[in-house]
């Protein structure tokens, strides 16, 4: 079935896929999944301390990003925007998207790991001379995060494999140039398996880190 | 040095405190006892502000302040002059023994670390735990939880240290070990304000013994009066009840 020509395709095409893998989907990854952290640790902190106002804002962020998908998001963004002269690059506005919308997620996760703090380690933390932020820095969410990173590894995971959507704004990572590989060569059933593949490379790698990740959090039980 | 007046608390419909009030002398041992529900933990996180009272006034080291308006500063301030001791122990989870003592003088006091780290080593020591500085929480029995709780209330050199049922999540055989702790403390001069079930260490540590019931004190008096001549009626009979867990720590 897989004849010389479709052989010397595949490998052919292994490197054209995997660089764009290494210079876009990655750093998209790396770089939205970052800022998401940032945006969901604010969020679930606002939501878990009772801010007035800025929790409702959160929750409002979290209802709408949740309640929309994906792929209009990066629509809106990209090709709404420009009406109100807001032009973005495809990159930007893919890590911009891609942030706010895997914020809203994480952020959810750290809420409930937040939640599942006994509230005594904060009192505890309050009575020897620690403030609010204080003990939040240094005793509940440390424990949070770690309760949080199965989950959240679970998220990065399923980002990886999400910002081929970004292929829809222009974005040259791994699915596009998958696909204008197709165009060219007629062989969608190898490629699309073949870029599968990778996709399913990366997110074993990942897989492993959780594992690492895991036993190295685990040292001090419970 | 610490004196509640007149505090009232209400959870919802539930009254909790009705209008107590109590005092406590520098080097006193107080022992709150009392049934179930009768407010007397509530009384004690209202002390240290960990549950807002309803209405009160709270003297600490001369200085008045209202239980109900008081400032975040103005509750650290107290809080840096307090120990707590928990039922639960609440240790950090993710710090080593040492670590859950010093974490409040590095962080909460801005203490150097080196000087911190000595601070609590020698609380654990006292505590009788200086063989397991490094170990983590989920690593050590409740008795030895609890005496590095004890530990940690200590390291800041606090004037009075309030114990919410030390012993009550304890195993029997493990609550010898975090009475006598206590009770060295008690003999160094600690101003200590304990609200327990543990009638041994009431009547034969504390000074001072608060009878509590349904939010309102009962009876109080010198410790050893309290338990061989109760004035009240509820009191006697409270003491009939409970006179099985007699004798414990003696």
């Amino acid at each position: 079935m897989i004849d010389q020509r479709l052989f010397e395709i595949l490998v052919d095409s292994f490197g054209k896929i995997l660089i764009p893998g290494l210079t876009i989907t990655i750093p998209l990854t790396a770089i939205s999944f970052s800022i998401a952290l940032v945006i969901a640790v604010a969020t679930a902190m606002v939501q878990f301390a009772n801010v007035k106002v800025l929790k409702q804002i959160a929750r409002f962020y979290v209802w709408v990003i949740r309640g929309t998908p994906l792929l209009v998001q990066l629509f809106v963004v990209f090709y709404g925007l420009p009406n109100v002269g807001i032009i973005i690059d495809p990159f930007p506005a893919a890590v911009l998207v891609f942030s706010i919308n895997e914020g809203a997620y994480c952020a959810e996760t750290i809420r409930a790991a937040l939640e599942a703090v006994p509230a005594g380690q904060m009192e505890a933390g309050q009575c020897v001379g620690m403030t609010y932020l204080q003990v939040m820095r240094r005793i509940v969410l440390p424990q949070a995060l770690r309760t949080a990173f199965p989950t959240l590894s679970n998220s990065l995971i399923a980002m990886v494999k999400d910002t081929s959507l970004a292929a829809n704004i222009t974005v040259v990572e791994m699915f596009m140039t998958t696909q204008q590989i197709v165009a060219r060569t007629y062989e969608p059933l190898a490629l699309y398996i073949e870029v599968g593949l990778i996709y399913l490379l990366f997110c074993t790698i990942l897989t492993k880190i959780q594992r690492a990740g895991e036993k190295r959090l685990n040292t001090y039980g419970v | 040095m610490l004196e509640i007046k007149d505090i009232h608390k209400a959870f919802g419909e539930l009254e909790v405190l009705r209008g107590v009030n109590i005092h406590v002398d520098k080097g006193e041992v107080v022992a709150i006892l009392g049934p179930s529900g009768s407010g007397k933990t509530t009384l004690l996180r209202c002390a240290n502000f960990l549950e807002k009272a309803d209405a009160g006034t709270l003297i600490f080291d001369g200085e008045e302040f209202s239980l109900n308006h008081i400032s975040k500063k103005e509750i650290a301030r107290i809080r840096r002059k307090t120990g707590f001791v928990f039922q639960n122990y609440n240790l950090f989870r993710n710090k080593t023994a040492l670590e859950n003592v010093t974490e409040g003088l590095i962080i909460g006091r801005k203490m150097p670390k080196t000087q911190a780290v000595e601070i609590g080593k020698r609380a654990l020591e006292k505590v009788g735990l200086s063989d397991r500085c490094d170990y983590y929480p989920s690593q050590l029995s409740g008795g030895q939880q609890q005496r590095v709780a004890i530990a940690r209330a200590l390291a800041a050199e606090p004037e009075i240290i309030y114990f919410d049922e030390p012993t009550s999540a304890l195993d029997p055989e493990l609550t010898g070990e975090v009475l006598s702790v206590m009770r060295q403390l008690a003999d160094e001069g600690m101003t200590m304000l304990v609200v327990t079930h543990e009638m041994g260490f009431a009547r034969n540590v504390s000074n001072r013994v608060i009878f509590m019931e349904h939010g309102k004190v009962v009876e109080e008096g010198n410790s050893k009066e309290f338990f061989a001549n109760p004035r009240e009626e509820r009191t006697r009979e409270f003491l009939r009840t409970i006179s099985g867990h007699m004798g414990s720590a003696d």
